[in-house]
């Protein structure tokens, strides 16, 4: 039962990819130039009733659907690991023109080379585990 | 009903993301898409060569459950809500494009050049699909999430760490396409 809700989430989540058009190379070439709004107001919107959504569940202790207690996990303080490692993750973002959610959504739509993508993303985060230990966090 | 078969404006689009968010959240779970390359390195026997990799992935089967929802819903969405995939960008960028030899620029949904079969012939290409992976996945999990654990959850969250990595998401994206673009096509 519980699978099937992570897959119908799961889907809703692909089709908003494809049909907002964030899973397309051209938005994102399009919001690095600034010339277009629409990916502004997509994570724009998202982000403020994200914030309002996470502060209700906080301040009114909300419980998760099966009554369970909900925790948000706050992120590990530092400021070269996220500068380096969203440095050279937009850069990729860039280039490829899809985000680790998107890059499926586009299997699913039928286009062969993102395969390529996510096997050198597989390799990055792989190349990743292993040099952990050396990079500055 | 037509409006579904059209491409999703934002006010539409980012609400919907805000709502997937929100149902992860009201399942004990968290929205961020690039823990699973993480869990796939794991399932390869990657645990092997690094301790980064030694977890129990079998706890990560709900968020791969996810995968293969987006996967499924590329396929319904690009297969049945859409009667037209080309991308109506900006004609300014189109025109930007076509300079840098993208001609398929405000006709299709990503650009031929690099996304059709045939383009996997050609060295380059494979190199900066290849390239371009490759930061995608190391520089997540550098920085320890993507655009929707980062841009999105982290962002909701009100994490200053979140902002720094969001920020650095754009420094590197605009250098790419404002300084490397024009050296690379």
């Amino acid at each position: 039962m519980r699978t099937l809700i992570y897959l119908l989430i799961g889907i809703l989540f692909g089709i908003t990819m494809f049909k907002s058009e964030a899973a397309s190379w051209f938005r994102i070439y399009e919001m690095f130039k600034f010339e277009s709004f629409h990916m502004y107001g997509i994570i724009g919107s998202a982000l403020v009733i994200g914030i309002i959504v996470v502060q209700l569940i906080k301040r009114l202790n909300i419980k998760s659907f099966y009554g369970e207690t909900i925790h948000f996990h706050p992120k590990a303080k530092s400021f070269s690991r996220y500068m380096i490692g969203g440095v050279l993750f937009g850069l990729g973002w860039a280039l490829a023109g899809a985000c680790p959610g998107p890059m499926f959504t586009l299997i699913g739509a039928g286009y062969i080379p993102i395969l390529v993508v996510i096997v050198a993303s597989l390799l990055g985060t792989f190349v990743y585990g292993l040099l952990k230990d050396k990079l500055p966090h | 009903m037509d409006w579904i078969f059209s491409p999703w404006p934002w006010y539409v689009s980012g609400p919907i993301i805000a709502f997937i968010m929100f149902l992860l959240i009201m399942v004990g779970k968290n929205f961020g898409m690039s823990s699973n390359l993480r869990t796939m390195c794991t399932i390869c026997g990657a645990g092997n060569k690094a301790d980064f990799f030694k977890f129990d992935w079998k706890h990560q089967r709900w968020n791969l459950t996810v995968v293969l929802g987006a996967i499924i819903g590329g396929y319904i969405g690009s297969q049945w809500l859409s009667t037209d995939i080309a991308v109506a960008i900006n004609p300014d960028t189109i025109t930007d494009l076509n300079n840098l030899g993208f001609n398929s620029a405000g006709k299709a949904y990503l650009p031929t050049e690099l996304f059709d079969t045939s383009a996997l012939l050609s060295f380059k290409n494979l190199a900066l699909l290849t390239i371009g992976g490759f930061l995608v996945g190391f520089g997540a999990r550098y920085a320890g999430g993507c655009t929707s654990g980062h841009a999105i959850s982290g962002l909701s969250n009100l994490q200053l760490p979140s902002l720094i990595a969001v920020i650095g998401f754009f420094i590197g994206g605009l250098f790419m396409i404002h300084v490397l673009f024009p050296f690379i096509f």
